[in-house]
């Protein structure tokens, strides 16, 4: 029942049955708690992390799923919030409870990967997955915009 | 304005007496420096008062005696430290205080070491300031002692103090030579024109662990060993277990144990998802209980038309309204429904609990330190003294954590495995196990003169206390939280306003801004009626009624000038505006709306703020936009539903949220003004449901008088 892949750069092996959701394998096997449970059906966003470089609810995928393939969390966008969105996200002061954020961050990094100059439609199509209950949306949108400025200059 | 105040002090302190009648180890809140023995007992930290440590090591921390949810705590209270000791925000930690009610009680809410009510700047604002001052004086002390010179002559900044010939001695240097010296009960607060902190828009302090997802919530909480459990209770909220049958759950990978505790059966396994999983294989018979009998239509309906056992308590009288109202021929009478709420915090319902050795520890996320120890420690049968608790950030309150059933579940399923266990309910559970905010009926009545002005006003709120449930207040006694907002500011002759308590059988709770909300919208819907009734103009007819209101009526307008009222919008936009006080704080929104059919589409949200001296304005202005948007998703979608007795909506595909492509822009505008601080966690969700349904109104014609606006609602109009 051993299920192997890449976090964040780095091979691991998680012993867990294989319908076990990718969530709680990285949460209670693999003692990374930066990604969230918010709600276990898909709807809040907050257990988002990237798969192959594109964001998935990790909390409705099976961990059988990522055999083999790169998985990257809220710890592997940087050891020392050095990503523009984390940057960006500091800059602005955009979290309130915080709780949703590691998955708004990474909502936010998928888009940037693929588009570095977002529209508000682009950012609203990306973002609408991820639900803030403390409602930092605009905050979020700003540092969005930031941090693609700050890599279309790179 | 000053009978507001007046009856709002009057029934503070009817609610101090209560909730020290009702026990519960509530004490009253006053604010004790810490004794010279307590510093020695501290031995290497120095310890003048319960709030404030310096180390030797020249590290200055905070106890806070407020949770992390969000509204900013752990960065406006170390301001307030640091700028009586003259030092950069950044050299100030915080660290979260244990429950003890004599040095942590909020004397805002009845002395209870409680997080809500939009305390946390309002509590802290004295002494959080004279806690930092009495530690900067005893270390200029400790400093004039030891170099022999006179106080006067001596100076403490940026973390050292400075003295004539170039003496020099860092905090941490004074520490131990400062804790042998008495406390000072006068001392001197910086003047404002002094500042350095306060008043500055700094960053959070706590931003940095929450975008790299090392900031540990309940949820993430670890102790070695430590296994998680997941809790089956009953669908109707109150039932029993009659039996259960867990032999099947038992043979399932990774579980260690099933146990049967007050509320339900609880699968405990080596990790969340098989505890999660066999719990599902669990078989429980249930006794339902009475709960299994409601439904929320014909608890709306009990409450509309009232019981044998109401009771009906007055507020406010002057003079004879209904005479008035009876006998004119203009009155307007409007009627205003809300629904059930949940506070469906991100963070779901969560509790760590280890007990060994005659000693449990809890750790997790709560509002309230103190009295879950004296609960639990009934519960569970074991003396306080044994029981430690240790909060957590929290992801959202909102009040869902003032309540603690969770943790009261943790405690018994830790004490049942005695390992440490981690309880985690999930989403569904969170959503069908919340304490609902009540549902509400307004009737409102009013007579017009001739110039369209209201000549008298009757005002009745119908709804259930939560404050008889969480605090034992007498029914016969008034809630004070069902009162908020209740007395509009404008000035109108006669007016009667009454408070009716119904049991409408569902358990309530405290949802964010309580009762200003309910009475916000009503209060507010309403003197919008009337200015319709009236053909004037809403600005301009509440402007009227507030000549002697200068802070209603600087606020009202600066809405109004900033949101542009009264100009031109875009084609199919319409604006509403509404105004309150609440937490000491005055505010008005106006909102821009457009409506597609019968779904309004919300454009941007303006906010005119006096909260008097801002300690954070950029925490306030997140305060503020985070409130529109929680009043927002309330107005726009929420309503629970029950069903024999069961919960309908069980997770956000029912229980729809504002998102990103729903947020609208806000514009918050804050009032310069050197007041004493107003409360800002709350007051902006409540002014939201009236301002659209204003709005609503305007591009219309409809009167929303029932929330949510959902296309049903409005259609039926």
């Amino acid at each position: 029942m051993s299920t192997r892949f890449v976090l964040n750069g780095k091979p691991v092996a998680v012993n867990a049955e294989p319908d076990t959701p990718l969530l709680w394998a990285l949460r209670d096997n693999l003692g990374m708690i930066g990604t969230k449970f918010g709600c276990g059906e898909k709807f809040c966003g907050a257990c988002t992390v990237h798969l192959d470089g594109v964001a998935v609810r990790s909390c409705q995928t099976a961990v059988s799923e990522v055999e083999g393939r790169r998985v990257r969390t809220i710890e592997g966008l940087s050891a020392d919030n050095s990503h523009p969105l984390q940057k960006a996200w500091i800059a602005h002061d955009v979290p309130q409870c915080g709780y949703c954020q590691s998955g708004q961050l990474m909502s936010a990094a998928a888009l940037l990967e693929k588009n570095k100059n977002p529209s508000d439609a682009d950012i609203d199509a990306a973002m609408r997955g991820n639900i803030c209950r403390c409602g930092t949306y605009n905050r979020i949108r700003a540092a969005i915009k930031s941090a693609a400025a700050e890599m279309r200059k790179a | 304005m000053d009978e507001i105040k007046n009856i709002e002090s009057t029934s503070r302190r009817t609610f101090l007496q209560a909730s020290a009648a009702a026990g519960g180890g509530l004490l009253l809140g006053v604010y004790l420096p810490g004794s010279v023995a307590e510093a020695k007992a501290a031995s290497e930290t120095y310890h003048p008062n319960v709030w404030v440590h310096i180390g030797e090591d020249n590290t200055i921390t905070l106890l806070s005696a407020r949770s992390e949810m969000g509204q900013g705590p752990y960065t406006s209270g170390p301001m307030l430290i640091a700028e009586e000791l003259n030092v950069d925000l950044a050299k100030v930690k915080v660290k979260i205080a244990p429950p003890d009610t004599k040095a942590y009680g909020n004397a805002l809410l009845g002395g209870a070491q409680l997080t809500g009510g939009s305390t946390s700047v309002r509590d802290g604002w004295e002494k959080l300031r004279v806690g930092g001052a009495q530690v900067r004086e005893m270390l200029i002390a400790a400093a004039a002692k030891k170099w022999n010179v006179d106080a006067s002559t001596l100076k403490a900044k940026d973390g050292v103090v400075t003295g004539p010939g170039g003496k020099k001695a860092t905090y941490g240097q004074l520490a131990a030579a400062a804790s042998q010296l008495p406390v000072p009960t006068n001392v001197t607060l910086k003047e404002p024109k002094d500042w350095i902190v306060i008043g500055k828009g700094l960053k959070r302090l706590d931003t940095p662990a929450k975008v790299s997802g090392k900031a540990v919530f309940g949820i993430d909480v670890s102790r070695p060993g430590m296994v998680y459990a997941a809790l089956e209770q009953c669908p109707v909220i109150g039932g029993t277990v009659k039996s259960f049958n867990a032999t099947a759950a038992k043979a399932m990978p990774g579980v260690i144990d099933v146990v049967q505790i007050s509320d339900g059966v609880a699968v405990v396994a080596d990790t969340f998802w098989h505890a999660k999983t066999a719990r599902e294989a669990v078989s429980v018979q249930w006794d339902e209980g009475p709960g299994a009998a409601l439904d929320d239509k014909a608890m709306l309906e009990g409450i509309r038309t009232g019981s044998a056992s109401d009771t009906v308590i007055p507020l406010k009288a002057v003079g004879d309204p209904d005479a008035i109202i009876n006998g004119a021929s203009k009155v307007v009478r409007a009627e205003y429904l809300q629904p059930l709420l949940s506070h469906s915090p991100m963070e779901p319902m969560n509790f760590t609990a280890h007990w060994h050795d005659g000693k449990l520890a809890l750790i997790g996320p709560i509002q309230w330190q103190d009295a879950p120890v004296g609960v639990i420690s009934k519960a569970l049968n074991i003396p306080p003294e044994s029981i430690t608790l240790e909060t957590t950030f929290i992801g959202g309150g909102f009040g869902r954590r003032i309540d603690f059933d969770y943790a009261i579940q943790a405690a018994q399923i830790a004490k049942a495995v005695n390992k440490p266990v981690k309880l985690i309910w999930t989403r569904e559970d969170d959503m069908t196990h919340d304490f609902y905010r009540p549902q509400s009926v307004h009737r409102l009545a009013a007579a017009l003169g001739d110039d369209g002005k209201p000549t008298a006003m009757t005002f009745r709120m119908m709804s259930q206390s939560v404050t008889g449930r969480v605090f034992g207040l007498p029914v016969a006694v008034q809630d004070p939280l069902m009162i908020e907002a209740a007395l509009a500011p404008y000035e109108i002759a006669a007016t009667k306003h009454d408070i009716v308590k119904h049991e409408a059988g569902l358990r309530v709770g405290y949802w964010r801004s309580v009762s200003h909300a309910l009475n916000c919208f009503a209060n507010e819907s309403f003197i919008d009626e009337l200015a319709a009734a009236a053909k004037k103009d809403p600005y301009e007819y509440r402007m009227a009624m507030l000549q002697n209101k200068p802070r209603f009526a600087n606020v009202l307008k600066l809405a109004a000038e900033k949101a542009g009222w009264g100009k031109p919008l875009p084609e199919g936009h319409y604006h509403g505006i509404a105004l309150m006080e609440g937490y000491d704080t005055i505010l008005a929104e106006v909102a821009e709306v457009s409506m597609k059919g019968f779904t309004p589409v919300v454009h941007k949200v303006t906010v005119a703020v006096d909260a008097g001296r801002l300690v954070n304005p950029n925490i306030a202005e997140q305060q503020i936009e985070g409130g529109v948007i929680f009043g927002l998703t309330a107005a726009l979608y929420s309503e629970i539903n029950v069903k024999n007795g069961r919960v309908v909506q069980n997770n956000f595909g029912q229980y729809k949220m504002v998102r990103m492509n729903t947020s609208p822009e806000i514009q918050t505008f804050f009032v310069n003004s050197t007041e004493k601080p107003g409360g800002l966690g709350e007051p902006s969700t409540s002014l939201v449901a009236p301002a659209l349904a204003n709005a609503i109104f305007a591009a219309t014609g409809k009167r929303a008088r029932q929330l949510p606006f959902s296309p049903e609602n409005l259609a039926a109009a």
